[in-house]
C-alpha cells in the first residue's frame, strides 16, 4: 500500500476537466492551497465544485473562477468574491445554493453509503421546489440526495502514510465528511508522519477514506477578516 | 430614542439563561456576546464547527485555523470543542442548541422569515441560516425595525424568498420587544423614549400591545 505521492501536481494529474470535485474548507480556512494552486496550473475546466464557499477573488477557489475553470459551484454562501458574482449574473457560471447543513449532510450521506437523508432546512422556501415531502411525526422533510463525487480534496494539520488524517481548530468544518465522500480522497497535510506516530484514538478521518497523501508547502493560510482586541 | 445595535445587543442578552447552549448570528447577533449578564454562563456555539468561544484573540495571537462563522479571528474558552459541520448542524438540528440569535430583511407576523436573498441585487446565499431556522427551539431575531427607506421590516407577509416558515419567537427591533403569536407581532416593550404610536405607524403586520407592556430596561 503505498498513498503517499511526491506533491500536488501528481496528487492530481488524473483529474480531467469535467469532473466533479468536493473542495474541504470554511471561507479560506482549511482550504486544500497545494492542489488549489495545481489544478490552475493544470487549467482543466467544466468542473462542478462542491465547497461551503467560493473562495475570494484572488485565493482558493476565486483562482479557478477566475481561469473560468468552474462550470458549477454548489455552495452555501458565496459573498467576499466579485468575479464570482459577476459569472453568475452574466450567467456563464451555474450556481446551486443549498443550505450548510444540508451541503455538510450530502457529504456525510454520501460517506456513511446513504443514498439520501431527510432534512428540516428549507422547508417551505425555495430550497423545497422539486424536492420530494415526507411527513415524519407531524412534520414535513425534505429528501436530500447524497452527493456524487470524482474526487475529494481535503487539507488537513497532520496526516500519516497510511491516509489517516487529522485537523485543527476550526479547519476542520467539511473535511472530514467530504474525506468520505469522494470515489478518490487527495490529503494535502501540513505534516506527513510514518505510520504509527499519530495516536489511533486522536485520528479524524481513517486512512481508509483517503487515497493519495502528500505535505504540502508554503502555506499561506490568508486570514479573511482579522478581528482582535488590544492588550490593556 | 430608538436603540443603538449595542442596546438591541444589551436586550436580548437578558434572555440567556444559566447554562445556555447559544448560536449567535452575524451582525447585531454576535455583539450579544458583549453582554453576557454577570453569573450566567453559556457556551456559544459557532457552526462552522466549534463550541465554547471566546472573545476576538489579542494582536498577534490570530490563528488562521480558529475562526468563527463570520469568518472573525476568534479564541476558545476552557472547556471547548472543535466538531466538523455535520456533526455541527446535527446538534442544531436535534434540538440542543438552546437559543440561536440572528438578524433579519424581513419578519412576518406568522414568524416566517426572510434574510438570504434579493433577487437579482444579493445572491450571497444563505449560509446555516435556513438549518438554524428550521431546528432551533428558540430564535430570537435582532434587527432595525425598518429598512434604510423607513419601511417596516415587520410584515404581514414577507415579501422577500424565505429562509424559513412560522419559526421566529420573538423580534428585538431598536423600537421595542415583540412576540410572534396568533394575534400577530405582540408588544412587550418599547425602547425608552419611543411611543407606541411609533411603534404602530412603523409595524406593517398584525400588532397587539400587551396590557402590561413597558418600558425597557437597558
Amino acid at each position: 500500500m503505498n498513498k503517499v505521492v511526491a506533491g500536488a501536481e501528481e496528487a492530481i494529474k488524473d483529474i480531467p476537466s469535467g469532473a466533479t470535485l468536493m473542495l474541504g474548507g470554511f471561507g479560506l480556512c482549511g482550504i486544500p492551497e497545494n492542489c488549489i494552486s495545481a489544478i490552475v496550473k493544470k487549467g482543466i475546466n467544466n468542473l462542478t465544485c462542491i465547497s461551503n464557499n467560493a473562495g475570494v477573488d484572488d485565493f482558493g477557489i476565486g483562482l479557478m473562477l477566475q481561469g473560468r475553470q468552474v462550470k458549477k459551484m454548489i455552495a452555501s454562501y458565496v459573498g467576499e468574491n466579485a468575479e464570482f458574482e459577476r459569472q453568475l449574473l452574466s450567467g456563464e457560471l451555474e450556481v446551486d445554493l443549498i443550505p450548510q447543513g444540508t451541503l455538510a449532510t450530502r457529504c456525510m450521506a454520501a460517506g456513511y453509503g446513504m443514498p439520501a437523508v431527510f432534512l428540516l432546512a428549507g422547508i417551505g422556501t425555495e430550497v423545497a421546489e422539486g424536492k420530494e415531502v415526507r411527513n415524519f411525526n407531524g412534520k414535513d422533510y425534505l429528501l436530500e440526495e447524497a452527493f456524487d463525487a470524482d474526487f475529494a480534496i481535503v487539507k488537513a494539520w497532520k496526516g500519516d502514510t497510511m491516509g489517516n488524517l487529522i485537523f485543527k481548530g476550526t479547519a476542520r468544518n467539511f473535511s472530514p465528511m467530504m474525506a468520505m465522500a469522494g470515489k478518490i480522497t487527495i490529503a494535502e497535510v501540513e505534516h506527513l508522519v510514518p505510520a504509527g506516530e499519530l495516536d489511533p484514538n486522536y485520528i479524524h478521518v481513517p486512512g481508509i477514506y483517503v487515497h493519495r497523501i502528500f505535505e504540502g508547502k508554503n502555506y499561506e493560510k490568508r486570514i479573511e477578516n482579522r478581528t482582535v482586541r488590544k492588550k490593556i | 430614542m430608538a436603540l443603538t445595535k449595542e442596546q438591541i445587543a444589551r436586550r436580548i442578552a437578558q434572555e440567556l439563561q444559566d447554562g445556555f447552549y447559544v448560536n449567535l448570528g452575524i451582525g447585531i447577533p454576535t455583539l450579544v456576546a458583549n453582554y453576557i449578564p454577570e453569573g450566567v454562563n453559556v457556551v456559544l456555539q459557532s457552526e462552522n464547527g466549534l463550541l465554547g468561544m471566546g472573545p476576538f484573540p489579542f494582536e498577534g495571537e490570530e490563528d488562521a485555523d480558529l475562526i468563527n462563522a463570520g469568518k472573525q479571528t476568534v479564541t476558545t474558552v476552557p472547556g471547548s470543542a472543535f466538531f466538523d459541520s455535520a456533526m455541527s448542524f446535527g446538534m442544531i438540528r436535534a434540538g440542543k442548541v438552546d437559543l440561536t440569535v440572528l438578524g433579519a430583511m424581513e419578519v412576518a407576523d406568522n414568524g416566517d422569515i426572510a434574510n438570504w436573498k434579493i433577487p437579482k441585487k444579493l445572491v450571497k446565499g444563505m449560509g446555516g441560516a435556513m438549518d438554524l431556522v428550521a431546528a432551533a427551539k428558540n430564535i430570537i431575531v435582532a434587527m432595525q425595525h425598518t429598512n434604510p427607506k423607513g419601511e417596516s421590516k415587520l410584515l404581514p407577509q414577507c415579501t422577500l424568498p424565505l429562509t424559513g416558515i412560522g419559526c421566529i419567537k420573538k423580534v428585538v427591533t431598536d423600537l421595542g420587544v415583540f412576540d410572534i403569536t396568533p394575534d400577530g407581532f405582540k408588544c412587550l416593550e418599547y425602547a425608552p423614549g419611543v411611543t407606541i404610536e411609533e411603534i404602530k405607524a412603523k409595524t406593517a403586520g398584525r400588532l397587539v400591545i400587551a396590557d402590561d407592556v413597558k418600558e425597557m430596561a437597558v
